[in-house]
């Protein structure tokens, strides 16, 4: 941390900007996305046990999309609303990290 | 005659148990470039200061092929000696003697120790080195940490507990340096971690390397379980010895006071802060500027660099800085820095070791992800430890004081004792910029051209309210000084500080928001 030579980027906060150093915490922290309702995403790392959709089927709100395995427990997770299922980017038996987009919705007419 | 053969056994006899795992252990521990338990006690003390107790313990296990297994000293070490002449209480677990595994008998002799420390009120350093629990002891090991956890706590705030991490600290042992004051790592040696890559990679099929996870450099930088952060075990062992001479031996004492130095002239104090707040410079050279022989010991200098602590010493007695550091995150609070910079306020008070705040902040960080991580709670931690701490609180406002920063760095509000403010500080509600554009929003939208209107704006808040003397004229500070000033008045303001005598209402404890 002395060694390096300084070169100080604009930061900003509030209505001004100074000169200063970012951290290495600063820059990897993670930017806010506003989560998009359409897309089921897992919610902690681990095994798809089972899927009880296809694809191009229309949803009943609450009906059981996959089972995720983590931490031995067997997650259920449901239809969030009803609505048609455009897309499932996960098969039986894929081990997945948090955050992946499992299920993409598309709204029904 | 019989009592010089009885002398030769014992003789005998100890320097079975010293060898602790035997040859081939030792040398696969030196392979591992780590240096023995022993090697590390007799660097640390005063020379022939060491003395060991409970050599001859035995672990009583009858499980598991456990009955016919020796194991020296139980794979700890424990005793008392020296560091500088200031009398300490020692452990070191020895990674030769099954891997360091803690079993009930190896937690008691750890137990029996921190026990010595506390009536003895001495300092207690734990080197720990272990693969674990000792499993064939089931409930036995569990019961053992259980034991020291509830030690820990009883010892905190009563004596020092510092805790050295040269080698494996995994599961539920970290808990242990986690309670303790200060938490020493060596590059490539210490790994701390709840649940290890195996599991985690079992679990939730996350890969990660044991260094990645939990060595020396991710909790210097990034969890601030750890406070110093050394490259060998030896550079540990000096750092170790540094801090023992700058903190008292227990909280019913001062630090040992030493003839005092003047601080070395490298900078002249009044060109080391640029006018223009918005340029950055290295506040740490405004504490080696006011500190005896230039000197600082800085505390968790990689995590949080946005605010600065440690101690120094003032007259040839201990001091403890806090300072905003301008060149990280233009020194800005968030939640790392609260978390760091509360507790280590809460050990200077309960350890009678007088607080000097050095401000230059230009607010709390924003961003959802601070907000989230809860930057309310931790904020909240540095106001509670701020009020709540009884030892002299001296700020001195070196250049920007806006908004809650200015009450959260020992401002007058929260108890401060002396407030100086150097003549180019800016104590307001919020930067310039920001404040004009709220309080003038009308004038600026109407203007023909927004933006001089702006600067014109901007321009009069700066000079009526981003001076220190609107505060001044309030009593919220004590003096406006000049930068050179500074040095003199802070230590006649400890000296009148001596017998400070601050009460707290009659509770059992208060419920900070930890």
């Amino acid at each position: 941390m002395k060694k390096e030579a300084p070169e100080y980027v604009d930061f900003a906060v509030t209505a001004r900007k100074y000169k200063t150093l970012l951290t290495k915490k600063y820059l990897n922290r993670k930017v806010w996305v506003d989560p998009n309702p359409f897309e089921i995403q897992s919610f902690i790392p681990g095994t798809i046990l089972q899927i009880s959709v296809k694809e191009g089927e229309v949803v009943e709100e609450g009906a059981p999309l996959l089972i995720l395995e983590a931490m031995k427990m067997q997650n259920r997770i449901e239809m969030p609303f009803t609505a048609k299922i455009k897309k499932i980017n996960v098969a039986i038996g894929e081990r997945i990290p948090k955050d992946t987009l499992m299920i993409e919705l598309e709204a029904v007419e | 005659m019989t009592l010089k053969k009885n002398i030769l056994a014992l003789r005998q006899k100890k320097a079975i148990v010293e060898k602790g795992g035997g040859d081939k252990a030792i040398e696969k521990q030196v392979a591992m470039g780590k240096m023995t338990a022993r090697e590390r006690i007799l660097a640390l003390l005063d020379a022939g200061s060491f003395h060991e107790y409970d050599l001859f313990v035995e672990h009583e296990e009858q499980n598991f092929g456990m009955a016919s297994k020796e194991l020296p000293g139980d794979g700890v070490i424990t005793g008392t000696g020296t560091i500088n002449g200031a009398p300490i209480c020692i452990y070191a677990q020895d990674f030769t003697v099954m891997g360091g595994s803690l079993g009930l008998k190896h937690a008691r002799k750890i137990t029996k120790i921190m026990d010595h420390a506390l009536k003895m009120k001495v300092p207690c350093i734990g080197i720990n080195d272990s693969g674990g629990a000792r499993i064939q002891e089931g409930i036995g090991a569990l019961a053992g940490y259980g034991e020291i956890f509830y030690r820990n706590t009883m010892a905190s705030g009563v004596i020092p507990q510092i805790s050295v991490i040269l080698g494996p600290c995994a599961g539920g042992a970290v808990y242990s340096p986690a309670l303790t004051d200060f938490v020493f790592v060596v590059e490539n040696i210490s790994k701390m971690f709840i649940t290890g890559p195996n599991v985690i990679e079992t679990v939730l099929g996350e890969k990660i390397s044991q260094e990645d996870l939990g060595g020396a450099r991710v909790h210097a930088e990034i969890t601030g379980n750890a406070h110093f952060y050394a490259l060998s075990e030896m550079e540990c062992l000096d750092q170790i010895k540094d801090l023992v001479s700058l903190i008292p031996h227990s909280n019913q004492q001062k630090a040992a006071r030493i003839e005092p130095k003047k601080p070395k002239n490298k900078k002249n104090i009044e060109n080391i802060i640029p006018s223009d707040p918005k340029q950055p410079y290295d506040v740490r050279e405004v504490i080696f500027a006011l500190s005896d022989d230039s000197k600082f010991l800085e505390v968790q200098e990689l995590w949080a660099p946005n605010i600065v602590i440690g101690f120094g010493r003032l007259d040839g007695e201990t001091v403890a800085f806090v300072a905003n550091q301008p060149m990280y995150l233009a020194g800005v609070l968030d939640c790392d820095a609260s978390d760091k910079a509360a507790r280590f306020i809460r050990f200077c008070d309960a350890f009678n070791i007088p607080i000097i705040t050095l401000e230059d902040m230009p607010g709390y960080l924003p961003g959802v992800d601070q907000e989230h991580a809860g930057v309310i709670r931790h904020g909240a931690k540095m106001l509670y430890a701020y009020s709540e701490a009884t030892v002299p609180k001296i700020t001195v406002i070196l250049r920007k004081a806006y908004g809650g920063g200015y009450i959260a760095m020992n401002s007058r509000h929260l108890g401060a004792d002396f407030m100086f403010a150097w003549p180019g500080a800016e104590i307001a509600v919020m930067g310039p910029e920001g404040a004009a554009n709220i309080i003038f929003r009308k004038e600026i939208m109407e203007a023909e051209d927004e933006d001089a209107m702006r600067q014109q704006k901007v321009q009069e808040y700066i000079e009526k309210f981003a001076n220190p003397y609107v505060a001044a004229s309030k009593g919220y500070i004590d003096a406006v000084i000049e930068p050179l000033e500074t040095r003199e008045l802070l230590l006649h303001a400890l000296d009148v500080s001596k017998n400070k005598d601050d009460h707290r209402p009659a509770k059992k404890h208060g419920v900070p928001p930890f």
